[in-house]
């Protein structure tokens, strides 16, 4: 019989919230992280607002020694480490002793790319003939692994220590890897996660590619829109999420709580066919995605009870919709609630899928859906397809047993993860 | 600058290197920097750039090759000052 497997640990660090009970309570009053940052109307960007979580140089001293704490500067892997560290800890573990390696226990804290700006650091002195004056911390900071070697290293972990990067499916794909590699019997617990750098040198390009919203700049808190008519692109975001996923069997060994069962799901690519593109969803792929992950999970779509979309705010909002409308075979009012986070924090990129897993999986643990801010005015395209009712503008007392979570990204890959109420 | 500041200074660049277990009081002339104070060798390099910093001396990479006990990294500091 094939193990089960659940939820024992979450971390986060999020442009609303950088602690569990601190996000919880952003996503269940609505509390916008979205700011106006100076330094991108100074560099000239048409979209001046960005989510980006709020941390006091002093919480560092929690989770860094001193010395890692000279010359970081890698902002994802300081979100990363803050999540990655609390979903351990939250999960009743602690890092091992001085001589002890834990095999039975791996990370797989995923990223699109490390350490931009210590990278921009090094990029300047090697170009002034100064590569010596780099030192030892500019590999450790900006490798993509540098956050799975991180965390590994500080929790004295033995099993598989990888970083995965599918763009902005990222954090979902990286639970589902980790999901794979308990239920074969490959590892007891998997510390899941994925974390996005800020600033600039990530957000440039997306800017360049003008889907992110202009006219918001004056009022940040209404610049993230998912599936509201007035959509104008997404709000760049960044931060971190983390989830410990173990065996049902490891968790009751040590009587640990469980927050949710992961029942399975799916990822897949639509090859950039029918449709599809780098930057655009085949939605076939989408639908075979969302198909295959309810199979995988041994349920019907009808048990589906809230998802958490990827909805990032831009004229596919309504393409989504419709595709998990087609993958269900439900629409109206009997479609089930649907809300996306993206609307409080933005769109965290790599880090996306892992913020928002837990904060479904917190949808679960709270007994409530959380409600969706900045679309009082429903894209009618969406409610040619579901009814408005099934888009809570504020959070409901209301009970899942069963979420979806699904995360798109370019290079037309998808993820999908059913998440439950844990039931022995 | 005394010899003695000197090496006083250079005491104060290594005591951020140390690991956990190892006080800063076990730091002396005689102390090998990786196989006795326990520092992490990829911080070598690191400690070459605050004593050049700090000093306002250049190191060259043979340099580094014989520094290996802290009353090394003294001697060197002085031969660079002169």
């Amino acid at each position: 019989m094939r193990e089960r497997v659940v939820i024992t640990g979450m971390g986060v660090c999020a442009p609303n919230g950088i602690t569990l009970e601190t996000f919880s309570q952003a996503l269940q009053t609505g509390k916008s992280g979205i700011e106006y940052h100076p330094q991108l109307r100074e560099l000239k960007f048409g979209c001046q607002i960005a989510g980006r979580p709020v941390i006091e140089a002093s919480y560092l001293n929690k989770y860094f020694t001193s010395l890692e704490q000279r010359g970081l500067n890698s902002s994802g892997l300081v979100y990363g480490v803050i999540a990655g560290m609390d979903a351990w800890q939250d999960a009743g573990m602690k890092p091992t002793e001085a001589d002890n390696t834990d095999w039975d226990s791996g990370v797989i804290f995923g990223t699109g790319i490390l350490g931009v700006d210590k990278f921009r650091e090094a990029i300047h002195l090697v170009d002034e003939g100064k590569t010596r004056r780099l030192g030892s911390t500019s590999v450790i900071q900006t490798m993509a692994s540098g956050i799975s070697a991180f965390l590994g290293g500080k929790l004295g972990l033995g099993n598989q220590v990888t970083t995965n990067s599918s763009a902005c499916t990222t954090g979902t794909e990286g639970v589902l890897m980790a999901y794979d590699r308990i239920v074969s019997g490959k590892a007891k617990r998997m510390l899941a996660g994925s974390c996005s750098d800020s600033g600039p040198y990530v957000w440039g390009g997306f800017d360049a590619m003008r889907i992110l919203p202009r006219n918001f700049n004056d009022d940040p808190t209404k610049g993230s829109r998912p599936m509201s008519a007035t959509a104008a692109g997404f709000v760049p975001g960044s931060g971190a999420g983390a989830l410990v996923l173990e065996s049902l069997d490891s968790a009751l060994k040590r009587n640990a709580r469980i927050y949710a069962e992961v029942l399975g799901g799916a990822v897949n690519c639509g090859g950039q066919r029918s449709g599809g593109t780098m930057t655009a969803p085949n939605d076939i792929a989408v639908q075979r995605c969302i198909s295959e992950a309810i199979n995988q999970s041994g349920i019907n779509a009808d048990e589906i009870d809230c998802i958490n979309g990827h909805l990032t705010a831009t004229t596919k909002d309504a393409v989504e919709i419709d595709n998990w409308c087609q993958a269900l075979g439900r629409s109206g009012d009997t479609f089930p609630y649907i809300n996306s986070f993206k609307s409080t924090i933005g769109h965290c990129l790599a880090a996306a899928g892992s913020i928002e897993c837990v904060g479904s999986v917190l949808q679960l643990a709270r007994k409530e859906v959380f409600g969706n801010v900045n679309c009082e005015d429903i894209h009618p395209d969406i409610l040619k397809r579901i009814h408005p009712s099934r888009i809570p503008a504020n959070s409901l007392k209301i009970a899942p047993e069963v979420i979806a979570k699904a995360s798109f990204g370019f290079g037309d890959v998808n993820a999908c993860v059913i998440f439950k109420q844990f039931k022995s | 600058m005394t010899q003695n500041d000197r090496y006083q200074k250079l005491r104060a660049i290594i005591e951020p290197y140390l690991p956990d277990d190892v006080s800063a009081d076990s730091i002396t002339l005689e102390s090998h920097l990786i196989n006795e104070l326990n520092i992490n060798s990829a911080n070598l390099v690191d400690i070459v750039l605050d004593v050049e910093d700090e000093f306002d001396i250049t190191l060259e990479n043979e340099d580094m090759d014989d520094m290996q006990t802290v009353g090394d990294a003294l001697n060197m500091i002085e031969s660079k000052i002169k």
